[in-house]
């Protein structure tokens, strides 16, 4: 597959970037679980009652096809696609692990931009995802919202007056609403003020994680933060939380950044070329240099520092660069040694392809 | 110092640990610390919600020997009676298996949504085919309010209508 063509293929919504402060916030995502009445939850449900959800689903989503969003989605089995296909979902951030590997009788409906994927059979029975570039937690909540109001008009949820929507896991009970942000904060981070940072986060109900959710390590600087909170507050107050305290994330790393620039110019710049550098001409890469490296030119880039190379080169490669994706572009299986290689190709042809297009 | 778990027996065993960067001190006997049991030594594999969850639950058990004991036999046959799910299962996996455990396993789990939440009642969205009840409820509170306001500033036509849409929710809440 030609470079253009699997960039192409690759790219979701969210990875092309854009969208209201995406020098920081690079994704905003909203989730929100829902099981349908009377059926057991999917790790207690048998083959045919897992079977009913999904045709379930499959019947409400069909009715409302010509909603927008429904217009050029389909429903796929997680038992039609192969190990990699489903990889290959997950390093996007469409479906979860948990989906791809453990999941019986999973699917997921996705839309034709991919902002929107709905897990079926999950830990619960749906997870409505939608997923925006930037800072754009309200708008992916809306959305989120008027799925989960398309979707009942046709199912009927497990719901408590006192617990508010019942989820497989009593840590998701009530609103049942994930909301998250995936934040790129490498000031912060060289200026050691995580540390401080996030003990402050946690404090007012959020949580701070890798990008690769629980027990991840936070690579290229990236973190997702996410609230924790989901009975006893309505959805507003969530999401309303979540934005502001993530705006003064977003200020805190500005200010941090323009504090670089101001006390160390020269460092900066010789950092963030030098991880140019070596991007544009390393041999072999591991995933946890690109990513770091990857973070230098961002950071970089987002100064003025780098001319020449798109913003979104982080968010397509710290996609592309995971083994999943390696293996897909380079048509067959491949060992660690082996990828750290086809990584180092990658990267160089898709900084080559930049520098290509320009001329 | 006291064991932060049981608050009377010496702590002896002093650990911390730290969760998404966040550092928790941990000062406990020995007694409560095997209560913990394999949640003590540094994980390996990292800390997943559910072995977090499960080590609440199993937070909940009573001081004294004698009530611990019969609380133990109690919530051992503690059992979901649509899925079947016992509460050991459920305190062992953190994950419930129908939406009658919320029910079954009530009393229990409301301490539980006390500490991870800070709440025990939902105030957010309600869905319009299985939350009718509650929906017409929240919109009889949302009357009563502008009726209390309606009265104060002596506006009793807007208050007498207020009060007959009152009287219709409640009687279609009855019937």
């Amino acid at each position: 597959m030609s470079l253009q063509r699997f960039i192409q293929s690759a790219m979701s919504e969210w990875m092309r970037g854009g969208g209201p402060q995406s020098d920081i916030v690079i994704s905003s995502r909203v989730r929100i679980a829902r099981n349908l009445a009377g059926l057991p939850f999917p790790m207690l449900a048998t083959a045919s009652q897992s079977e009913e959800v999904v045709r379930r689903v499959e019947e409400a989503f069909q009715e409302e096809k010509e909603q927008p969003y429904f217009r050029d989605a389909e429903l796929i089995r997680m038992d039609t696609l192969n190990d990699l296909q489903k990889r290959v979902l997950v390093e996007k951030h469409l479906i979860s692990p948990h989906l791809a590997e453990e999941s019986r009788h999973g699917a997921v409906i996705l839309s034709g931009n991919e902002a929107v994927s709905i897990m079926v059979n999950e830990e619960d029975h749906l997870r409505i995802q939608c997923l925006f570039p930037g800072f754009q937690l309200k708008q992916a909540w809306k959305l989120a919202d008027h799925i989960d109001d398309t979707l009942e008009r046709h199912l009927s949820y497990a719901f408590d007056e006192q617990c508010g929507f019942l989820t497989s896991c009593p840590t998701n009970v009530g609103t049942a609403i994930r909301a998250s942000v995936m934040l790129h904060l490498p000031a912060l981070a060289i200026t050691q003020q995580l540390n401080r940072l996030f003990p402050a986060i946690t404090q007012v109900g959020l949580a701070v994680r890798g990008i690769y959710g629980e027990g991840s390590e936070a690579l290229g600087n990236l973190y997702q933060v996410s609230n924790q909170v989901t009975l006893g507050q309505e959805e507003e107050e969530i999401i309303d939380n979540l934005v502001s305290v993530v705006g003064q994330i977003i200020d805190q790393e500005q200010s941090a950044r323009r504090r670089l620039l101001e006390s160390s110019p020269i460092q900066l710049e010789d950092r963030v070329h030098r991880s140019y550098g070596i991007l544009a001409h390393a041999r072999v890469m591991d995933s946890k240099e690109a990513m770091q490296r990857l973070s230098d030119v961002r950071l970089g880039i987002d100064l003025g520092l780098i001319k020449g190379v798109s913003a979104t080169v982080l968010n397509e490669l710290m996609v592309m660069t995971q083994p999943g994706f390696l293996q897909q572009y380079a048509g067959q299986r491949l060992d660690p040694g082996e990828r750290d290689i086809r990584r180092a190709v990658l990267i160089r042809e898709r900084l080559a392809f930049e520098h290509d297009d320009e001329n | 110092m006291l064991c932060q778990e049981c608050g009377k027996r010496p702590a002896t065993l002093h650990y911390t640990k730290i969760v998404n960067g966040e550092k928790t001190e941990f000062h406990l006997c020995e007694v409560c610390a095997q209560e913990k049991g394999e949640q003590i030594p540094m994980m390996e594999n990292g800390f997943s919600i559910h072995q977090l969850l499960s080590g609440l639950l199993n937070f909940d058990a009573p001081y004294t020997e004698g009530e611990q004991a019969k609380q133990t036999v109690q919530s051992g046959a503690l059992r979901c009676p649509t899925c079947g799910l016992t509460y050991t299962q459920f305190s062992k996996i953190g994950r419930l298996g129908c939406s009658d455990c919320y029910q079954a396993f009530g009393e229990r789990l409301i301490p539980l949504f006390r500490r991870v939440h800070g709440s025990t009642n939902h105030r957010g969205k309600v869905p319009e085919r299985t939350g009718g009840r509650l929906k017409i409820r929240r919109e009889i509170e949302q009357l009563k309010e502008q009726l209390k306001q309606c009265v104060a500033r002596e506006a009793f036509e807007e208050a007498a209508r207020l009060r007959d849409r009152i009287r219709a929710l409640q009687r279609k809440l009855e019937g």
